[in-house]
């Protein structure tokens, strides 16, 4: 018996999300570190395909890493990211960070380390059956049994985008742009005279 | 024989059959990559009342042979301080994902490498990271112009994309399904049953954002050659331009294809239930008027066309123009059919959507 390749897949992925998720916060150039963002998603989302969840895994794919990360890398490139400064606090900001992670870390360690979250405690769930659609049981729950939950989400959501907007939309009288209706509205006779002249000899 | 080539195939391992259908679609999509870029120069050509290539081959059919063998040969050059893994990397990253979303397109009836539920949020997925290449290939060849480009064309991408998904959402609530081949086959019934006429402002949205996702006239403002010379590309040369060049050609094959699955019924005959179906009974020349995957190749060449003819008539949109036309054009156009869409649905409107 050859080697499980779901159980090869899954190292790959995870060794591959695992190297990038440290290149993240390794790699000097900001350009770099968001790209390795990306191959973290993407094997993050390769793995979520590994456990049968098809539809997050293609839809994490197409919100963080077709648009989030886009605007990201966008916002990135533009800026001109000197490092020195950004390095200046390190010693001053070390015990709040180091405490900070102290905390993360042995938080977590509680969680992996007690009895009840051990994977073995939990029995590995049935393999979905073959004609089972992801897509499906996904909506059915999304708009039967959590439609408060969604909904609010989804008001949430709308207040940030309008309240994103309102803080964008300000007056900026130095700016200089066109009014395409008025383009779009210019006659001939506004723009144009048809003058007649003597040919000249 | 037929009988033994079978038993050949099945005797096959699975890994090693699903190799050789990759190729049995890519190796044709490269032709028709390579002969789209011949077919532009020609169609152009006549429509400017010139000849086009006329001198490789018998009336230049050799022409995109010689242009592959030129660009094979010629040196790559990495710029002096370009980022050397990012500059080689990301015309692949262009090419690769409009490739890899053919694995779900279906050709004719059950005639699709992979026929998953998700199709449409797959190719929706893929098409979004096809942005990335351009980006990199902007930022890494260390170049003005390049990266202009590729700033112009990430924003441009991410302003049409969502009037795109807009477009696709309506498309799945009329089919009902992600699944491409159950969207085509929803669109049974004939002429009057596509897509296109229901949602026809989905379908004209969805169209011309294609456009403005592959760079394409009139939406190339990511290569203006009047404004930024080529735009993120400028430093590109040899085999690596050529990649750029394929993925282009490659996304606009792509983009024709899915708006003949989605919206004008892939393989479904457009004859089916007037009086020419009979037709599709005659001995010899019937299976012209029956479901095939001939009509998802035409109705793909149809729009090819378009893609072709725009290019040849329109002048390029201003900048302004272009984030208008998909910020407030588009996307209200795309909002308020949706819910016209789903009034319709709602209140079971026959002759729109059942």
């Amino acid at each position: 018996m050859i080697l499980d390749i779901y159980l090869v897949l899954f190292w790959l992925f995870s060794a591959v999300a695992v190297f990038a998720a440290l290149r993240v916060i390794t790699v000097r150039n900001p350009v770099h570190a968001v790209l390795f963002l990306v191959l973290t998603f993407f094997t993050c989302a390769a793995l979520w395909m590994l456990l049968e969840a098809e539809f997050l895994a293609i839809v994490l794919v197409l919100v963080y890493v077709g648009a989030v990360m886009v605007l990201f890398l966008f916002v990135v490139m533009m800026l001109d990211i000197n490092v020195a400064p950004v390095r200046e606090g390190f010693i001053q900001y070390l015990p709040l960070a180091a405490t900070v992670a102290v905390i993360v870390v042995v938080e977590m360690a509680l969680v992996v380390g007690s009895k009840t979250f051990r994977p073995n405690q939990m029995a590995a769930p049935a393999p979905a059956a073959a004609g089972a659609s992801n897509t499906e049981e996904l909506g059915v729950l999304l708009y039967t049994k959590y439609l408060y939950h969604f909904e609010i989400a989804a008001a949430i959501l709308l207040v940030a985008i309008i309240a994103a907007i309102a803080l964008t939309m300000r007056k900026r009288p130095q700016t200089k742009y066109q009014n395409p209706a008025q383009q779009v509205q210019v006659r001939k006779q506004d723009r144009l005279k048809i003058i007649k002249m003597e040919p000249e000899k | 024989m037929l009988e033994s080539t079978l038993q050949l195939w099945e005797w096959l391992p699975v890994w090693l059959q699903i190799l050789v259908k990759i190729g049995i679609i890519v190796l044709p999509l490269m032709g028709a990559v390579a002969y789209l870029t011949f077919a532009e120069r020609k169609i152009i050509g006549f429509m400017q009342v010139r000849m086009g290539p006329n001198r490789v081959g018998p009336r230049g059919w050799l022409q995109p042979i010689a242009d592959a063998l030129k660009l094979m040969t010629k040196e790559v050059i990495v710029p002096t301080n370009a980022s050397r893994f990012l500059f080689l990397i990301a015309p692949i990253l262009t090419l690769t994902p409009a490739l890899a979303a053919w694995a779900v397109i279906p050709f004719a009836d059950g005639l699709v490498l992979a026929d998953v539920d998700a199709a449409l949020l797959y190719v929706l997925a893929l098409t979004s990271m096809g942005v990335y290449g351009v980006i990199i290939a902007g930022w890494a060849s260390n170049s003005k112009y390049a990266f202009l480009g590729a700033l112009r064309s990430a924003a441009q991408i991410i302003a049409y994309e969502i009037a795109m998904g807009f477009a696709l959402v309506g498309v799945l609530m009329a089919g009902g399904s992600l699944n491409l081949g159950k969207i085509v086959a929803a669109q049974s019934g004939g002429l009057a049953g596509w897509f296109m006429f229901p949602l026809l402002p989905l379908f004209v949205v969805y169209f011309i954002s294609g456009v403005a996702e592959t760079n394409r006239a009139p939406f190339d403002v990511a290569e203006g050659e009047s404004e930024i010379v080529a735009g993120f590309h400028v430093e590109y040369s040899g085999m690596a331009f050529a990649v750029f060049f394929l993925a282009e050609y490659a996304n606009m094959i792509l983009i024709a294809a899915l708006t003949a699955v989605l919206f004008v019924g892939g393989w479904q005959s457009p004859f089916y239930g007037s009086w020419l179906d009979a037709l599709s009974t005659v001995p010899v020349v019937g299976w012209v008027f029956d479901h095939g995957i001939h009509w998802f190749l035409g109705k793909t060449a149809l729009f090819l066309f378009c893609f072709l003819w725009f290019r040849a008539t329109f002048p390029r949109y201003r900048y302004d123009q272009i984030m208008r036309l998909g910020w407030k054009v588009f996307l209200p156009i795309t909002i308020v059919w949706l819910f016209v869409e789903g009034i319709a649905i709602a209140a079971g409107w026959q002759p729109w959507l059942a």
